[in-house]
This record gives structure tokens, sequence and C-alpha cells, in this order.
């Protein structure tokens, strides 16, 4: 995969520890000054990927160069890239100052070049006056901007950041989230960031490469990946979906005819894929519309019984159940009324209706 | 607490109060025995307490025998703490980064010599070095200290390194120190506590130890083994009564210093070469 925007260009790169394939052939072109997440459940290679990124894992096979330079033969102490860890690493026996300088030390700046941009640091993480600070009183935060910081101030090309939000409460979270997309779009350089937290990797990313079991599944922007999942895999990791088993009747115009379980005859847009027989319709919860008698117009419908729902003040969840579907089906609805009404009682027999747009056809 | 009644938690608290003034009494009166009567004029141990004198410290400075021993249990000592500890590095690094086959059998017998009674290492060790044709000298007495100061060693290290973070190394390396610089700014000060209370321990059991130097020892005796053999005449018990006051005062001080070294160890570097 010869990109010619490729700044990071990872290629045919495979990890064996012994008999385990972490990383298996993963192709992946990451451009410059990108914020690029590898997306995927624990165990399916993506902190492997970054660790041969850095230079602390060997790929077995394949290559990975940074800005034209082969890394394969560099160690991780000469190579343009930084890393901020998943527990942050930060030094326990250095100040938060001396933590922050700890990088520039070969660079043998004179003490007061060296202290203002160690200053200029403190200040873009908003640390000013903690210089001083032994890193074991610094909050978890704390501890990430300095781990951010230090990263930082060698000016690398490309960052590194391996789950480094993990470890935050769900509001602290989302605050980082939004200062290392700024700080990011600030400095330009290119971001790799590793989550399993699918939400994190579409609010913060330009593109995602979703992996499972060492494999990358689809590189796309958040957006295509909710909308244009190219697997059931990434469909089903990414949101939430519901599935209907489908079989192919034929292609009239742009549109395929399918026969899917508990939808009936339907017609979707034709996918990019090779169609043949068997296939997967996929709809989001909140493409779906809810009501107790039948729609009309340019829609689809296809009647069920309400499971469950609950409120959740701007919105409100539903399972319905629909004949030939096994598995419950999961509907949002916003709560664009201010109504009091609760007329959707667990065992109401609804309509549920859907645009042929909201379908995305998926291989079987 | 004056104007409230009696409590039951009052109550409570004066028995642990109590129960706390009895436990440190059991653990120090005998030893405060020691200078109490090194200061006593009397050959005999017994109270009343006589006059006050310093004539028993004034004899030991006229015992030759007692500054040679001395010498010879600062020597064995420093040689086994600073082996037992290097050794004592290498095995808590294998036990905490590498997996091996046989790794737990082989922390097992590293640990073994703790519950190994030492008599029993005294004389296998004294058979061994006959068997051998070595003679008998503080080279053998260190042998076998390290031997036993080992297992001593790899217990404070393992707790140090298994909280050593590994990533605080690849930090170093990824913020472009090379694996030496990396050792001497992060590993090192990082272990150096565990290092410095390794050694102070390992040169504190074989500066005690009696019955291992007691078989290995030849010609030239440790201080303890010296000190046993002063017990034969009575009228140098209290001078005996004066040295183990001065080793009292001086391993209270060993242990003051270790204390803060320890500390300014994890204190942050000044960054001298920055």
């Amino acid at each position: 995969m010869a990109n010619s925007d490729a700044f990071i260009d990872i290629r045919a790169v495979s990890k064996r520890f012994g008999s385990v394939t972490a990383v298996d052939g993963v192709d992946l072109a990451i451009r410059q000054g990108e914020f690029f997440s590898l997306l995927g459940a624990s165990g399916c290679g993506k902190t492997t990927l970054l660790r041969m990124i850095a230079g602390f894992e060997m790929p077995t096979e394949g290559d990975i160069l940074i800005d034209g330079q082969v890394m394969t033969d560099v160690p991780a102490n000469r190579r343009p890239t930084n890393m901020v860890f998943q527990n942050y690493a930060i030094f326990p026996h250095l100040t938060v100052r001396d933590n922050i300088a700890y990088g520039l030390r070969k660079d043998g700046l004179p003490r007061a070049d060296l202290d203002r941009k160690v200053d200029a640091a403190l200040e873009m993480i908003k640390l000013s006056g903690y210089g001083a600070r032994r890193s074991t009183e610094l909050s978890g935060g704390q501890r990430q901007r300095v781990a951010l910081a230090r990263a930082l101030i060698k000016r690398p090309k490309v960052l590194l950041l391996d789950e480094p939000l993990g470890a935050l409460d769900k509001k602290l979270r989302e605050t980082m989230q939004l200062e290392l997309r700024q700080i990011q779009d600030e400095i330009g350089i290119t971001f790799v960031f590793v989550t399993h937290d699918q939400e994190e990797a579409l609010t913060m990313s330009c593109r995602v490469a979703v992996m499972a079991q060492g494999r990358v599944m689809q590189v796309a922007t958040p957006r295509e990946l909710y909308e244009t999942p190219n697997s059931r895999a990434v469909a089903s990791f990414i949101g939430t979906m519901n599935f209907f088993e489908a079989t192919t009747k034929g292609i009239e115009g742009e549109r395929l005819l399918l026969d899917a379980q508990g939808l009936g005859g339907i017609a979707a847009p034709v996918p990019g894929w090779q169609v043949n027989g068997k296939a997967v319709v996929a709809i989001r919860p909140e493409k779906l519309q809810l009501s107790l008698d039948r729609p009309q117009g340019e829609v689809s419908a296809a009647q069920g019984t309400i499971l469950n729902s609950t409120y959740l003040g701007d919105r409100s969840h539903f399972h319905v159940r629909l004949d030939g579907v096994e598995a419950p089906i999961a509907v949002s609805a916003q709560n664009v009324e201010r109504s009091m009404r609760d007329d959707l009682d667990d065992g109401t027999p609804v309509w549920l209706s859907w645009r042929d747009t909201a379908m995305v056809v998926l291989p079987g | 607490m004056s104007a409230q009644p009696q409590s039951r938690d009052t109550a409570a608290r004066r028995w642990r109060g109590g129960y706390a003034v009895l436990y440190l009494a059991f653990l120090y009166v005998p030893i405060l025995v020691l200078p109490v009567f090194s200061f006593n004029d009397s050959i005999f141990v017994s109270f009343p307490l006589k006059e006050f004198t310093t004539k028993w410290y004034a004899q030991l400075a006229g015992q030759p025998a007692l500054f040679d021993a001395l010498a010879n249990s600062l020597k064995v000592a420093i040689f086994s703490a600073v082996f037992s500890t290097l050794l004592g590095i290498f095995a808590a690094k294998a036990m905490t980064r590498y997996r091996f086959p046989l790794q737990r059998p082989a922390f097992a017998l590293v640990m073994l010599p703790l519950v190994i009674p030492e008599i029993i290492l005294g004389l296998s060790l004294l058979i061994m070095v006959n068997r051998i044709g070595l003679s008998l000298s503080l080279y053998t007495v260190s042998i076998g200290h390290v031997l036993l100061c080992v297992p001593f060693a790899v217990a404070v290290l393992l707790s140090r390194f298994e909280g050593f973070d590994r990533s605080l190394e690849e930090a170093s390396l990824d913020l472009g120190e090379s694996a030496w610089m990396t050792f001497w700014r992060v590993t090192f000060p990082i272990v150096f506590p565990g290092i410095v209370s390794s050694l102070l321990l390992t040169f504190t059991i074989s500066f005690d130890e009696f019955i291992i130097a007691f078989f290995l020892t030849g010609s030239e005796t440790t201080l303890p083994v010296h000190i046993w053999s002063q017990l034969r005449f009575p009228q140098r018990l209290p001078s005996v009564l004066a040295l183990g006051t001065l080793l009292l005062v001086a391993s209270t001080l060993l242990i003051i210093l270790a204390e803060w070294l320890r500390r300014r160890g994890i204190q942050p570097d000044k960054q001298p070469d920055m």
C-alpha cells in the first residue's frame, strides 16, 4: 500500500508472541497532522501496534515508515515519536518541572532557555505554579497533563497516546477530550490514539481504524464508521445496531431487493460489495420511528409489540419484539414534546417505520 | 475527656494504653539494662546501683583484641552486605522482570536459607570448607554470611522491584535517553532506597551473627565471637556491657542515617547536569 500521503506508513505488519498473533498483516496509512485512532476491544492488537510505532516492540513481519524513513532498525530513543502512557509513567522521584524537562537533557540548552520552555509547557497544560510539586502530589488529570507536556516538549513528529483517558472519571475525561483536540489543532502534529471507547474515538478522531483479532476491520471517518460500517463486527462495535438476516432477491436500478426476517420484502440502496444470496440488513435505533398507527408516506413499516421502555430525559429507549426476529429491536426516540404521555406501555402493539436510506446492507 | 462519665470507650482506651506500655517495656527494658549497668561501679550486675563510673569504657580502650575483633566484624559485614545485596539485585530483577521455567521453585530455593537452622548451616559449611581444603579465616566467615544474608536482601529488594513500573523505563527511552542513562536517571534513583535498606539489613545481620561465625572463624575472631569468649571472665562483664552500649548507640545512628538517606533518595534531584 504505497500511499503517497502516508506520514506513518504501516506496511503488512505482523507481530507474533510465540504462538499468539497479536497483529496480523496490518496495512495503514496515517496522514500528517491527523488525529488517528486505533479502536478495538482489549486484546485486539491496538496497543501492540502502537508500541511497534514507538519502537518498544519489533514487527515480526513488515515495516513501519515515519515521514519516509524506515523505522525497523531505529531504537525507541531515536524515533521521532513520543508517547503518553496508559498509566502516564510519571517519574515519581522527580518534580513536575523535572518530569517535563526530562527529555531535554540531551539538547544541552542554557538554563534560561530550558526554564522558558518548561514554563511555556506548564502554561499550555494550565499547571503554572505546579512546577515544584512532587509528581506524587498530583491528581489523575494533572498527571495526565504532565505526561502530555513531557512528550510534547520534545516536538515529536508523532504523538502516541495509549488509552490516556481510561483512568479518569467521566467528567474529567470529557474535559480532557476537548483539551486534547484543542492542543492537537494548535500544534498540528500527528496524533495516534489508542482506545477501546468507541464514543471517545468518534468524538476525537479525524479517522478511526477499527481493529479485531489483530486485523484492521475498517478505516474511516467517524461519520462513515457510524453510518456505513463495512461489516457486522464494525456495525455492532460502534454504537448500537439492529440486525436482520436477509436473502437478496435481485437488483432493481439503484435498489437492492431483499427479503429480511421481521421486515419482509424491502428495497435498500445497493451496497459496494458483491451481493450473492445472503445479507444482513442493519438499522440504527434512532433511525426507527415508533407509532401506534400505521405510518403513511414514503416509509417501510413493520408491526411489533413494546417489550420495555426506558425514559432518559432527552430521549427514550424502547425494546420492540418483531415477529421472526429473535433479538429485541432497539429503538431510540427523541422526546420532542414536553409531554407526560405514557401510552407506550409494555405489551402495546406498535408500528416501526424507517426510510430506505436508514438501512445498511452488510455481507451475511 | 475530663467531664465525661466513664464510658466503656475510655475504659477500653486505658486497657490499650496499659497494654502498649507493657509491650514496650517487654521489648526495651532488657536492652536498657545494658547502658545502666555499663555506668555502674561494680563488677556485679545487680541492684542497688553503686556509684556512677566511666571506667568500664576506659577499660575498653586498653583491649587491642577487642579492636581487632571490631575491625574483623566490620570487614566481614561490609563484604557480606555488598555481595548479598548485589546477588539480591540480580535475583530480584530475575524474579520480577523475566519469566522462565522453574521460576517458582528457583525462588523458593533462594529463600530457603531463611528457615534452615543456623546451626545446621554452620555445621554443613564447616564440613564443606574442610572437604575443599580451605583454611578457616574471615573469608570463610564472609562466605557463610553472604549465604545467610541473600534471602533477606532478596526479600527487601523484591518489594521495591515489584513496585517498579516497567513503563517508567520505557518512558525514559521514549524521551530519548539511552538504556544506560535510563538506568542512572530512573531505575537507580527509584530502587536506591531498597538497595540502602538491603545493605543496612544485611550489614546488621552479618555484624550480629554468632553461630556461623563461631563455626567458620579461624584465628581472627569477629566481635560476637570475641564477646562470647570474654564472658568466661566475670570481671570483664562490665566492659562487655560498655561495649554493648556503644554498639547499641552505633546501630541506632546507622538506622537514622539510613532513614535520612532513604528520604533524601526520593527527593527530587537537582539536575546538576542540566
